[in-house]
């Protein structure tokens, strides 16, 4: 029984090629491995092998013949075995092989939206708590101490994180408390610690990576978007990467243009990553609580300029934050003001001069930039009519594009106005301080854009 | 003044210098040289005997390189045929470098990560072949539930962490996987491949110095095939002999024939011994040559069809042990009905791949995440 030799793709790309040249003739005897011709595609000249052993018996397709089919019978053989020969056909022929056309599905064309979950909301604060006045920067540290005490397999890793207790002191006091074993420092190489900690996540561990500021994580971001966040996927479900990378994101003060960019709308773009970006203490701690016990790898964007200040914190035991689930800041009724990270600070400024010029803005900040709450944002669109996103970064393919592409897909029929946005300046950040400030955000441009969409 | 005598010793070491360029032509080099000495006093020197395998263990090996020779072989058919899509690295001429390391590792307690050329990995960590080239046609019934593709599979519960895309990045990760081992106490060994190609990325340089640092229990196993993708080793490496690569973070290095799989089974067995003492990390450079391109769509006009030729016929790991079982009074038909139970095992997986059905479109929107928000 003859063996069917067909016509081969070589390329992800090739339909059909010409067949150059033949290296063996009818009657030739060839084993695996022998070349048997050479086959042009529109890329290349790629060498035909024989798979099996046997006698070249026909030769259907003459050397130089143009535009051959993948697939099409090029020649026989007969095989040493005979009975292995013929189940070494590929049993399908390809005209019937199992490559359905993809139908136009109307499931691919509208992405099924996942089971309705119920959302969790923030734990309930009891009346009467004490409420303790802490620095967002003991907020994190706190986190992080309360989830290793509980959790043998959590550990922190990163530059200045264990001696020198932090290049920002976030980490502070945990080398004492939970020895070199667990706070590790490590030499100046993002990309290659990055690595180890998705590494370690795999194999079981619950890593949290700081980098000294996210600038410095450009350098390993192959290992979070293509290590970190695919895993899961790739795998089919099996192998995980519970991860949490760490560390300031944003403009700090007068540090240039390579140390001041938010990367909050970088990896909120990435299907697989949760990306986080809190602004006062009591969710910086409950977030990074959160993001620690998360099975998905996480990017916990920090803001320098935020460790400092304090902010009331419920003196709970165990304050764990939900995922995905802004905050309202500040109730109101005629414009809504999307704000994260230090924008929120920004934007309740805003709403407090606002308030004194008779507009009742609404501050929401959204906490979560991976799975966005839209929710929220439509339901407050849905009572204000009016919408403006503050962020702290470039406007162009930001968080705030985002956030007003959602208000026009979803929330069409509710607006009264086109949605503002108020972003830093779509330049890299100069260092003169004049310079600097005018290209970041600042609370009058909010205020001017509320006024603008309020009509006033 | 004290330039002259250290110019004047290493004049008189210069007859020992390898000269700068070689003819691309050099397929002898597959076999590997002796280690050049230096260095030595500083760093550990570890032994590669030749592993004296009893009849039974030969056989093992030979059934394993077989099994991937013959699937790796259908694997290239069945992209011809267009059931494979993308890219498909194949694995033949390198069988004796997985076949001989895996052997020695523990199951269930050592971890392994490659790139991805890992159809062979896979295969020598056990997994079943079925399901790894359903995963190459796409299939529901794949490892990956065909959404992975040939160079993105892993297998947990085989210690199989993948499968990576991107040159270099198994490096961080594996010295990660080792990382783990130290931190939970679990006497694992991490084998952590990558190819020539890789061994010039960066991050591999920033893993060598913390798996050092730290002591972590992992195995940088370079699989020198000599090029990546159109490159030779000459044409992209300063230091060609790229055992040496770990010396300025005082990793010792060993340098095997990788077209011997008693060489190579010999060696990683020292190899083991060093790093389960604790005594941090051991690289080896395995020498051995793909006799397929690069990736199916590759025609591999870089080299000589006699460079391959002349491989296949004086070095190929199969043949060699082959002749070795022979000489040991195997009889030919034994050989041959070992061969005949390898086809049919690959032609059951090829059955399998191309029968198991698409995944539901639903699978599109699994596994993004672990947890809901």
């Amino acid at each position: 029984m003859a063996i069917e030799l067909k016509m081969p793709a070589l390329s992800p790309t090739m339909e059909e090629g010409t067949l150059a040249k033949w290296l063996v003739k009818e009657g030739d005897e060839v084993s695996s491995g022998d070349i048997l011709a050479e086959i042009e595609t529109d890329k290349a000249t790629m060498e035909f092998e024989a798979v099996d052993e046997g006698v070249i018996s026909k030769i259907i397709v003459a050397e130089g013949t143009d535009g051959v089919a993948v697939g099409a019978v090029i020649a026989e053989m007969t095989g040493e075995d005979e009975e292995e020969a013929a189940s070494s056909v590929p049993s399908p022929a390809p005209e019937a092989s199992p490559k359905p056309e993809p139908e136009p599905s109307p499931e691919i064309a509208q992405p099924v939206p996942a089971a309705p979950v119920s959302r969790a909301d923030d734990p309930a604060v009891p009346e009467g708590t004490t409420m303790t006045s802490i620095t967002v920067r003991e907020a994190l540290r706190d986190a992080m101490a309360e989830e290793m005490r509980t959790d043998d397999s959590v550990f922190v890793m990163g530059e200045e994180v264990a001696e020198y207790q932090g290049a920002y002191k976030v980490t502070q006091g945990l080398l004492d408390e939970f020895g070199s074993k667990r706070v590790i420092d490590t030499p100046i190489t993002e990309h290659g610690f990055a690595g180890i900690g998705a590494g370690a996540a795999m194999g079981g561990l619950k890593p949290i990576v700081e980098f000294m500021t996210f600038n410095f994580a450009m350098q390993a971001i192959d290992q979070i978007i293509n290590s970190a966040a695919k895993t899961n996927y790739m795998s089919g479900g099996q192998m995980r990467c519970p991860i949490v990378f760490r560390g300031p994101n944003g403009a700090a003060s007068r540090v240039g243009a390579q140390h001041s960019q938010n990367y909050g709308p970088w990896y909120a773009g990435v299907p697989g990553l949760i990306v986080m970006a809190p602004y006062d203490a009591a969710d910086a701690k409950g977030l990074l609580k959160a993001a620690i016990r998360c099975p998905d790898p996480v990017v916990f964007l920090e803001n320098e300029l935020l460790y400092g200040r304090s902010f009331e914190i419920p003196d709970l035991d165990d304050y764990v934050l939900p995922i995905g689930k802004a905050r309202i800041m500040r109730e109101g009724a005629d414009v809504t003001i999307v704000s994260y990270s230090i924008g929120v600070g920004l934007a309740l400024e805003a709403a407090d001069t606002l308030a004194g010029e008779g507009i009742d803005a609404e501050v929401i900040d959204l906490r979560t930039l991976r799975p966005l709450d839209t929710e929220t944002v439509l339901q407050s669109l849905a009572k204000t009519n009016r919408l403006v996103v503050a962020e702290e970064g470039w406007p162009t393919c930001s968080i705030a594009s985002e956030i007003i592409a959602v208000c026009m897909e979803e929330g069409f029929d509710d607006l009264d106005a086109p949605v503002a946005r108020v972003t830093n300046e779509d330049v890299p950040l100069p260092y003169a301080a004049n310079l600097e400030k005018a290209a970041l955000i600042d609370s009058d441009r909010i205020i001017a854009a509320a006024k603008k969409v309020c009509y006033r | 003044m004290a330039k002259s005598p250290q110019k004047a010793s290493s004049k008189a070491k210069a007859p020992a210098k390898r000269p700068a360029k070689r003819p691309i032509k050099r397929t002898s080099k597959v076999t590997p040289k002796k280690a050049p000495a230096r260095n030595s006093s500083r760093l550990p020197v570890l032994k590669t005997p030749i592993y004296k395998a009893s009849k039974t263990e030969l056989m093992d090996f030979y059934e394993q390189m077989l099994l991937i020779r013959r699937f790796e072989e259908k694997a290239g058919q069945l992209y011809g045929l267009g059931l494979i899509g993308g890219f498909c690295h194949l694995y033949i001429g390198q069988e004796a470098v997985v076949t001989g390391l895996q052997s020695a590792i523990e199951p269930g307690k050592d971890s392994v990560i490659t790139g991805y050329r890992d159809h062979g990995h896979m295969l020598a960590c056990g997994i079943d072949p079925n399901i790894v080239m359903a995963e190459l046609t796409g299939r529901a019934s794949g490892i990956s539930k065909g959404k992975g593709g040939s160079m993105h599979m892993f297998s947990v519960e085989h210690g199989f962490y993948g499968g990576h895309g991107i040159v270099g990045a198994q490096v961080s990760l594996g010295t990660g996987l080792a990382f783990g081992h130290k931190y939970k106490e679990d006497g694992g060994v991490c084998l952590a491949y990558f190819g020539d190609g890789a061994s010039n990325q960066g991050q591999v340089y920033e893993s060598f110095n913390m798996a050092e640092l730290w002591k972590l229990p992992v195995i940088f196993v370079i699989e020198n095939n000599q090029y990546a993708m159109g490159t030779s080793v000459n044409r992209s490496s300063s230091e060609d002999q790229l055992y040496r690569r770990g010396e300025s973070f005082r990793i010792p290095g060993v340098q095997v024939d990788g077209m011997d799989v008693l060489a190579v089974r010999g060696a990683v067995e020292e190899a083991l011994k060093y790093v389960r003492a604790g005594k941090g990390p051991v690289l080896m450079e395995l020498k051995t040559y793909r006799y397929r391109g690069h990736s199916m769509s590759d025609p591999a006009k870089y080299r000589s069809r006699d460079e391959v030729q002349d491989v296949r016929e004086k070095s190929d790991p199969i043949e060699r042990l082959k002749a070795m079982l022979m000489k040991q009074g195997v009889k030919e038909e034994d050989l041959k009905a070992l061969d005949k139970k390898v086809r049919k095992t690959v032609l059951e997986a090829a059955d399998f791949a191309e029968e198991s059905p698409e995944p539901e479109l639903s699978e599109l929107y699994t596994d993004v995440l672990v947890g809901q928000y």
